[in-house]
């Protein structure tokens, strides 16, 4: 086996804006669950976990299941040990997750998502577009998102985000 | 427009797809006749007024969605997961 170097999708720097800030997250394990028909109970207690409605985030022992689509969800965490009644799939490195953080992120993001982000909790998930971009945004809190993207992308994400967040600053700054 | 898909909620029409006439869910058997199969692959109703139609939910959930909708007011009267037999 050779000797595989991990190589981030970036490896920018941080980048912070008006007091918010853009980070390229640390890969993680990611593993998508799609159950078989009428096997989506099994799968949960299977994993220990249950299975999350539409838009919801399943959080256990530093594991979360994130809904990703009809009848699939993406485990993000240490990778299932039991056999799943499911079609899983390591995708770990087909996706980048980057993190925007402050007070100007649902301001940014409005700029990119076709989705009214004043009002989500913590534990809310959406499957939806950052510009043309297929998009898995993770809410950790009211002003703190997770943005998942295809690893192939990632470039024009974090491009994108940032002209949003310069814009966003800018307006700021003028306003100030 | 806004679509209400039936797994995420309102969303905007550039995350969809459209396919085509709900037609496509009535696919004929093997020995149907030429003319269910014409009918199935070519003919068309245009109403002016109630249709229904095959959306993809590509930007989104990956459902298959049957949207009934009114031509002439444009109301979007319905929005059913084709999976499931809800549609």
């Amino acid at each position: 086996m050779p000797d595989l170097i991990a190589k981030p999708a970036l490896g920018h720097a941080p980048l912070t804006l008006a007091g918010t800030t853009l980070t390229e997250e640390p890969q993680a394990r990611i593993t998508a669950i799609a159950p078989f028909p009428g096997q989506t109970d099994a799968v949960a207690r299977a994993l220990g976990m249950a299975f999350p409605a539409p838009g919801q985030v399943v959080e256990s022992g530093g594991r979360s299941l994130v809904w990703a689509g009809r009848d699939i969800a993406f485990l993000i965490g240490d990778a299932p040990t039991v056999a799943l009644a499911a079609s899983v799939t390591d995708q770990s490195d087909a996706w980048v997750t980057l993190a925007l953080r402050g007070p100007q992120a649902v301001a940014a993001l409005a700029r990119l998502v076709s989705l009214d982000l004043r009002r989500v909790q913590a534990g809310q998930c959406f499957r939806t577009g950052l510009n043309h971009m297929p998009l898995v945004l993770i809410v950790e809190d009211a002003d703190r998102f997770r943005l998942m993207t295809f690893r192939s992308m990632a470039q024009t994400a974090w491009h994108e985000v940032q002209d949003a967040l310069e814009k966003v600053a800018a307006r700021a700054a003028l306003t100030a | 427009m806004r679509l209400t898909c039936p797994f995420c909620g309102p969303r905007d029409r550039r995350e969809f797809h459209y396919y085509g006439a709900a037609d496509y869910l009535n696919r004929p058997g093997p020995e149907a006749a030429a003319s269910a199969w014409d009918d199935y692959l070519h003919n068309r109703d245009n109403p002016a007024g109630v249709t229904q139609d095959l959306w993809y939910h590509e930007q989104g959930c990956a459902a298959w969605l049957k949207v009934t909708r009114n031509t002439v007011t444009h109301e979007i009267l319905a929005v059913d997961a084709v999976a499931g037999g809800a549609a």
